[in-house]
């Protein structure tokens, strides 16, 4: 078996044994590379279906074909899918550049309080009607108790040292030190009332491995990602304002596999693009012992 | 290939990893310029280390708190490296890493010699079944490169990891931080004549498929998904060993169930004909039968695994408080989930000295045991001598997985030969041609075996004749019997003999089955049923069909009953909705 097919495998198992454990179980589909091959390997570990909803943080930042991608693959793949958008921040201009909080904050406020929010089911959320095809004001309010992330180790320092099955506190807080160990294909599939775990079918997948899988599978991804003519492209997605494309000519996946493990790209680390990552040292692992992704 | 790099704390275990990155050209750029830099600021040498202990408590305290994947590549293969922390506080850790290893790289400090997590790595690496070890002596700059230092580690070393079963690729003399031996040997090591760390490791094998690899699977799930149309009733499982193929006749454990693979089925490709250890598959049956999460598939032809509530193993313990005997815990083999106990600890080992030999009455954080366990229901395993994963298990405790361990070999418990004969029965059984899902389509009902029982005073039989009497008058397809009706008749040759009472389950048990074979929803009043006869009325007609009713107040034995009733007006529109919630009945 080669290396991207043992990947596939681990990536499936963990993927039955999280729907297996868990009661409520949703996934996080940010519409990037990462999270939409998790979601492809979904649609493989279930035979074709995705049998939980898939929810969407949306930062009202987001570059607008990111959301026309979400709804067409929505609408093709019959899937479950329901956002939230702190509205509240957005509208009180808690937000960067045009607001006066920085960066970090702005994170705080549009990405990791709507996702608690929506993982303990409190605050509104919009639920994709297919017969509609629009999105309603989602009427359940339930808490989901797991979480599938697209998260991978080689991102950067901190997700190096996550776990498949990482249980988060009542508070979403993650204590890096008291983690517990994982053997073998066990995972901590048992939690105490009130928190909830998050799995990363992933984390052992390079941003190499996402791509080379992406071509193998001839998975469907956001435009953003290739150039168009104009000579750069999106490495990395995130929001318009602290996303920023790189200078390339990489038209399809291939080309960027040639790129990343040869070319300019072969030593930038890939969030060398997301500018809240630098900002007062260590700022994402900050970010991500109080709940971000 | 994953790769652990295991060792004790400041042996330099980063900094060997560091230097492998840096020597390959694998680190992202900058990156090394900017740990020069921050080691500059603080007056620090530059410590490779670091590259790696990317979290701000690390550097601080210059010690690695948990495990950091590392990806790397050589010419021939790609490598995730698992650094994993040496110091004993996170043993945890260390263990969480070496689990997902192929191959370990143990690291020893050439001045310093063998420490105790030296040791205890080492033994760990032999029970998780680590399969492949290289040994660095690592810091030879610190005895002059000296060949004698080296020789000498290494036949100690050498000896402990025979004794504990592991026999070693490679003893390598290295220098992390002069990166001596990582990557390239310069002449300070001329006397070495075998290969570098990169070469070592790129001439590590991997293993293989035999051809007669007995199957292993453990059911992970059952799908139906209806979405669409989807009529498919899909097994899921990982192959842990072995090889499955369209038309494999099936055994699954601990049931004795039979069936063959109809297809394997598969998303956006042709439906393959076989697959292999190490793919997660799905497949679908030629019989309905019913089979569940925690089952291990086997085909026929291949040697049985180990159904017993009791076995033998060696467990280690990573719990914040100690593991004691008779206290209830959860066992998990494989997808299996039971109530376990420590029945008894034969001897208990501090893996950490030579001399291991510990005394104590429980088993405290850390520390390795010989012990004998017993579960509260039958579960199918291997022994470690006939197959790595399915002799693997993990115990959980308030919520967090705190112990694991390996099977040596499973003891035959208190059912053993019963289960024997339930086996032999399903192996020679001869099946209608009518099969148990159209006989439930035509009925619309699943057949289950409703066992009323409960206080003395309180009146069974005319619970499980009401019972009866109103799914039936529902159009339930249902008959009801007493105790007796077994008791006077089939068993009427063994009435009053000596042992009789585990006969008279048995044979109740068997009527049951047929009852069920044929559809029914069988309800059979008794007086006191105990959990052991439950259990194997259980193993006879398989696990979840068959449900308990106490009728009464409190349940006075040790019975764990699914439903509890305390009058007959109200307990059987209870015992109703408890079918139609499970299933059994159609809404």
């Amino acid at each position: 078996m080669d290396h991207l097919s043992r990947l596939e495998n681990t990536s499936i198992h963990i993927f039955r044994e999280a729907y297996n454990s868990f009661e409520r179980m949703c996934m996080l589909w940010s519409v990037g590379k990462d999270s939409t091959v998790l979601l492809w390997l979904a649609r493989k570990a279930f035979f074709g279906h995705v049998p939980f909803p898939l929810l969407h943080i949306d930062t009202s930042f987001k570059i607008p074909e990111m959301i026309a991608y979400r709804d067409r693959l929505a609408k093709e793949w019959s899937l479950d899918i329901r956002y939230a958008m702190n509205e509240e921040a957005i509208e009180n201009k808690q937000t960067f550049p045009d607001g006066a909080v920085d960066r970090i904050t702005c994170c705080k406020l549009l990405k990791t309080q709507p996702l608690s929010d929506m993982l303990k089911g409190v605050g509104r959320r919009y639920k994709f009607n297919h017969e509609k095809s629009k999105y309603d004001v989602d009427p359940s309010s339930e808490p989901f108790d797991g979480v599938v992330v697209g998260l991978r180790a080689d991102e950067e320092g901190s997700r190096s040292k996550e776990r498949y099955f990482s249980p988060r506190g009542i508070a979403n807080d993650w204590d890096v030190g008291a983690q517990p160990p994982e053997f073998w294909n066990q995972f901590n599939t048992d939690f105490p009332p009130d928190t909830h775990v998050r799995i990363h079918p992933l984390l052992d997948w390079t941003e190499v491995n996402i791509w080379e899988y992406i071509e193998r599978e001839k998975i469907p991804t956001v435009s953003l990602y290739y150039d168009q003519g104009a000579g750069t492209r999106y490495r990395s997605l995130g929001c318009a304002n602290c996303t920023l494309p790189v200078t390339s000519e990489a038209k399809n996946p291939n080309d960027i596999i040639i790129e990343l493990k040869d070319g300019v790209f072969s030593k930038v680390a890939e969030r060398a693009g997301r500018a809240q990552d630098e900002e007062g040292g260590g700022g994402l692992e900050k970010l991500r012992k109080d709940g971000y992704m | 290939m994953n790769l652990v790099v295991v060792g004790h704390v400041d042996h330099g275990k980063s900094t060997v990893v560091g230097r492998l990155l840096a020597d390959t050209d694998s680190l992202p750029e900058g990156k090394l310029e900017r740990v020069r830099q921050q080691c500059e600021r603080s007056g620090k040498r530059l410590e490779y280390a670091f590259l790696l202990d990317a979290l701000s408590d690390e550097q601080d305290q210059g010690i690695t708190i948990d495990v950091a994947r590392i990806f790397f590549n050589s010419k021939d293969r790609q490598y995730i490296i698992i650094d994993a922390p040496g110091h004993i506080e996170f043993l945890k850790n260390m263990i969480t890493g070496a689990s997902h290893a192929e191959a370990a790289v143990l690291v020893i400090d050439a001045d310093e010699g063998i420490k105790e997590n030296s040791l205890r790595h080492g033994y760990m690496l032999s029970l998780l079944g680590v399969e492949s070890v290289i040994v660095l002596v690592n810091k030879m700059d610190l005895v002059g490169y000296d060949q004698a230092s080296f020789e000498r580690l290494r036949s100690e070393y050498e000896k402990y990891l025979k004794s504990v079963g592991i026999s070693a690729k490679n003893f390598i003399p290295v220098s992390g931080i002069e990166g001596e031996g990582i990557a390239s040997f310069s002449n300070k090591l001329s006397w070495f004549k075998g290969p570098t760390l990169l070469a070592a490791l790129d001439a590590l094998p991997r293993r293989g498929l035999e051809e007669k690899e007995a199957l292993r699977m453990f059911v992970q799930d059952v799908y139906k998904f209806t979405e669409g149309g989807d009529d498919r009733r899909i097994v899921a499982g990982t192959i842990d060993s072995g090889t499955i193929r369209v038309g494999d006749p099936l055994v699954f454990f601990p049931s004795g169930k039979r069936s063959r693979v109809k297809s394997i089925e598969a998303f956006a490709e042709d439906p393959p004909s076989a697959r292999s250890r190490g793919e997660a598959v799905g497949i679908t049956l030629d019989e309905q039968i019913f089979v569940r999460r925690g089952e291990l598939i086997t085909r026929a032809e291949d040697p049985r695994p180990f159904v017993s509530s009791k076995f033998r193993c060696s467990l280690f313990w990573l719990g914040e408080t100690p593991m004691v005997t008779n206290r209830e815990y959860i066992l998990r083999v494989g997808t299996a989930r039971v109530t376990v106990r420590l029945a008894r600890i034969e001897r208990l080992i501090d893996a950490g000295s030579l001399s291991q030999d510990a005394s104590g009455e429980d088993v405290a954080r850390n520390m390795v045991a010989e012990c004998v366990m017993q579960t509260t229901s039958a579960v199918a395993f291997d022994p470690i001598s006939f197959s790595q994963s399915s002799a693997r298990f993990v115990i959980v405790d308030d919520f967090r997985i705190c112990g694991g361990g390996i099977i040596r070999e499973g003891i035959e418990d208190a059912q053993s030969a019963l289960r024997q004969q339930a086996y032999r029965r399903e192996e020679k059984w001869i099946h209608s041609s009518v099969s148990a899902s159209e006989r439930a389509e035509r009925f619309g009902q699943r057949p289950v075996l409703v066992l009323v029982t409960g206080e003395p005073q309180a009146d069974r039989k005319q619970f499980g004749k009401a019972l009866e009497a109103h799914l039936f008058s529902e159009g339930a397809m249902t008959y009801f019997m007493g105790i007796g009706n077994i008791i006077y008749g089939l068993d009427s040759d063994i009435e009053g003999a000596e042992s009789a009472d585990k006969e008279h389950i048995r044979r109740l048990a068997e009527v049951a089955n047929m009852m069920l074979n044929a559809g029914l929803i069988f309800v059979v009043s008794a007086a006191l049923i105990s959990q052991a006869d439950i259990q194997l009325i259980r193993q006879f007609v398989g696990v979840s069909r068959v449900r308990s009713v106490w009728l009464g107040d409190a349940v006075t034995n040790d019975l764990q009953c699914d439903a509890l009733v305390d009058s007959i007006e109200s307990g059987v529109e209870e015992v109703r909705a408890m079918l139609l919630q499970d299933g059994f009945l159609d809404a």
